[in-house]
């Protein structure tokens, strides 16, 4: 009997999180409740240590290993540095925040970590088997995450219907996996692509429809986004940014690996639902944002209407395609992390600044952060120069190229809607009297970063280049 | 093949008959017990298939431990049956609906071309699927058994954070400084005079 050794290095990001989550684990448990920083600062130690180790280990070439089931390509590298990008992120936002409400237990970083683990598997996955097991692991976590406010009834409410939608979703995408495994007779997605040219076309088009309404459940896109506002808004604001970014970059991930490795063959039939899907999404999502008082509830929609974009780009069916969703992809996650960690920033012990309202008269009470929220609210309407502006322009260029000019039409036109609700916010903190003249507390490390992550929508927005030409080399 | 065949339909009518009165039963503790007889049901029809490991499984793990585990709860807790059966009926067609979808689009997949689904492998009796499952399972899909161990590990953090509560006011016994205790400490004799009788 001979068994292959798996290379073992390709997936040391992966080993060196789970090694060190498991550490975490451990010394968290001996921690007194004043000495728990050191869990956080642990946690963020294994996200950079992870960083380098992917930057370290990339070598340019698409190499698969673990039997077929693990890839490592330059998509792969890119998506997961954003992830680490994103999470550590959160970790440093929802710090004061989970320590105003005796939330600040090592549980959160540790059901953090282990959702980030699920995340890279989803991006470096190459069989259907490890797909699914990334995507649970990352849905457990975040199941958990979001009940971790165990006595707020809005939270368990958030966690209970996830959790049931979540499983139904899962249960999709399994019978569409069963099927497509049923025609190809194999897990793994070249096989399957090279399987799929003479497979049954007639039960290939069913495993993709369940494929895809699973993957439309966990996006968040019309017609199967009613969790979304729910658990956005019911979630402990620090959960809700991690809900919000980083699983979108992996999300996309697994809409690239189902679909362009491993079904690139029947594009002509995804490529009908996937239009559905965004035309649907940009039209609910931007028009229900706008009855919204919720500022969560507001960036819930949004989400939605973001993700329609996302969509957008990768029904080209083209390479250029699918860099210009993946550019979106890392634009959101920059912009929802920053509009999410507002939210934060105007809460406060005892108190959320959750709602609109509260975000008026920003402007008297702190211009600096007023100029924040502003960028980045003009980021997420797509107004020129800022980042949200190019990856709308990249998705729509690519779909005009690919002859579905109606498309990008539809798509101009509800972005037009969308940049209603967020200038209104504009208007509310500049041109409104504030509730309260309260100067805003938080401490420097927040206010840091939040101010770093808004400059960073506008410098890339200034000089999107670079990060284009990264998405343009990870499809190439 | 005779046998087979008269254990298959056996063993299937048993299984759909369960699996129907699991959702049509009043009382959950029987729902419970027939979702028992169905995953019973089943690993009989999956040792037809030859997938022994599979149906031993299925009976140890579901039946042995997770239906039990299931009972215990639904015992404990008072299921308001009334409530649960009021949106039955207006639910009725959607679910009816539903049903007929999944069943239409299983016939179609079956009767469209039988030919994918018999070419099922038998092997002699000295072939053991065990050994043969745990060959693949901890070299070709070592990555997947690793993953599946993680998530599992997940189940259980998230579990323990979820429910475990320290109440500092909550009343439990202290044994040892009830061990500890002297006789002074519990009774005091008190002097007092006899009544009289009048």
């Amino acid at each position: 009997m001979n068994i292959e050794m798996p290379n073992f290095l390709l997936a040391l990001p992966e080993i060196f999180v789970l090694g060190m989550t498991c550490v975490l684990l451990v010394i968290d448990l001996f921690l007194k409740q004043q000495d728990r920083y050191l869990t956080y600062l642990l946690a963020l130690f294994t996200l950079l240590v992870a960083a380098v180790l992917t930057l370290y280990g990339d070598s340019g070439e698409r190499q698969i290993t673990f039997n077929g089931s693990y890839v490592a390509d330059s998509m792969s590298h890119v998506l997961k540095l954003g992830v680490y990008f994103a999470v550590f992120v959160v970790f440093v936002y929802a710090k004061d925040y989970l320590r105003d409400r005796n939330m600040f237990k090592g549980e959160f970083y540790i059901l953090g970590l282990f959702g980030m683990l699920g995340m890279m598997i989803m991006i470096s996955a190459h069989s259907l088997l490890t797909l699914y097991l990334g995507l649970e692991l990352l849905s457990l976590s975040l199941y958990a995450m979001v009940a971790l406010q165990r006595d707020s009834i809005h939270a368990s409410e958030a966690a209970m219907k996830y959790f049931v939608l979540g499983a139904i979703a899962s249960g999709m995408l399994l019978y569409g996996m069963s099927m497509i495994y049923g025609v190809t007779g194999t897990l793994q997605l070249d096989s399957i692509a090279e399987r799929a040219v003479s497979g049954d076309r007639t039960l290939l088009a069913f495993g993709l429809v369940f494929l895809l309404v699973g993957m439309a459940f966990k996006l968040g896109a019309v017609p199967f986004h009613m969790w979304v506002p729910d658990v956005y808004h019911g979630a402990p604001t620090a959960v809700t940014l991690y809900i919000g970014s980083a699983p979108k970059i992996a999300a996309f991930a697994m809409l690239v690996r189902l679909l362009v490795d491993g079904m690139i063959d029947l594009h002509d039939q995804w490529q009908g639902i996937l239009i559905i899907l965004a035309v649907l999404s940009m039209a609910v999502g931007n028009i229900v944002a706008i009855a919204q008082t919720n500022l969560k509830r507001m960036l819930a929609y949004s989400t939605i209407s973001h993700v329609g974009f996302l969509i957008l780009g990768i029904l080209t069916g083209t390479q250029s395609g699918f860099s210009a969703s993946m550019f979106y992809a890392l634009a959101y996650v920059l912009m929802a992390l920053g509009g999410f960690g507002m939210i934060i920033l105007l809460s406060r012990k005892g108190f959320e600044g959750d709602k609109l309202d509260d975000f008026k008269g920003l402007n008297r009470r702190s211009s600096w952060y007023a100029f924040m929220m502003l960028i980045l609210m003009f980021s997420m309407a797509g107004v020129p120069p800022f980042l949200g502006f190019w990856a709308k322009l990249a998705v729509l260029q690519e779909v005009v190229a690919a002859d579905m000019l109606w498309l990008a039409i539809v798509g101009v036109v509800f972005s037009v809607i969308g940049v209603f609700y967020y200038l209104r916010i504009v208007k509310l903190m500049y041109f409104d009297e504030p509730n309260s003249e309260e100067a805003l507390q938080c401490s420097t490390d927040m206010r840091l970063l939040i101010s770093a992550n808004a400059l960073m929508v506008l410098g890339i927005g200034l000089f999107p280049g670079a990060l284009m030409a990264v998405c343009t080399a990870a499809f190439s | 093949m005779g046998f087979e065949k008269i254990i298959f339909y056996l063993f299937s009518a048993l299984l759909i008959m369960s699996a129907s009165m699991v959702i049509t039963v009043r009382n959950p503790v029987k729902a419970a017990l027939f979702l028992v007889l169905s995953f019973f049901a089943c690993a009989v029809v999956w040792l037809l298939m030859e997938a022994e490991f599979l149906a031993i499984v299925l009976v140890l793990v579901y039946v042995g431990a997770v239906m039990v585990l299931f009972l215990f709860v639904v015992m404990m807790l008072d299921i308001n049956i009334e409530r649960l059966r009021a949106g039955f009926i207006s639910y009725l067609p959607v679910g009816i609906v539903v049903a007929l979808m999944m069943a239409g689009m299983l016939i179609w997949i079956v009767s469209g071309d039988g030919s994918a689904f018999n070419n099922s492998v038998t092997h002699n009796a000295d072939y053991s699927n065990t050994r043969e499952l745990g060959r693949v399972l901890y070299t070709d899909f070592l990555y997947s058994f690793e993953i599946a161990a993680v998530i599992l590990l997940v189940a259980i953090i998230a579990a323990i954070s979820l429910t475990l509560r320290r109440r500092p006011n909550t009343k439990h016994q202290k044994i040892e400084n009830q061990i500890a205790v002297k006789r002074n400490e519990r009774v005091r004799m008190v002097k007092m005079k006899a009544e009289e009788k009048k």
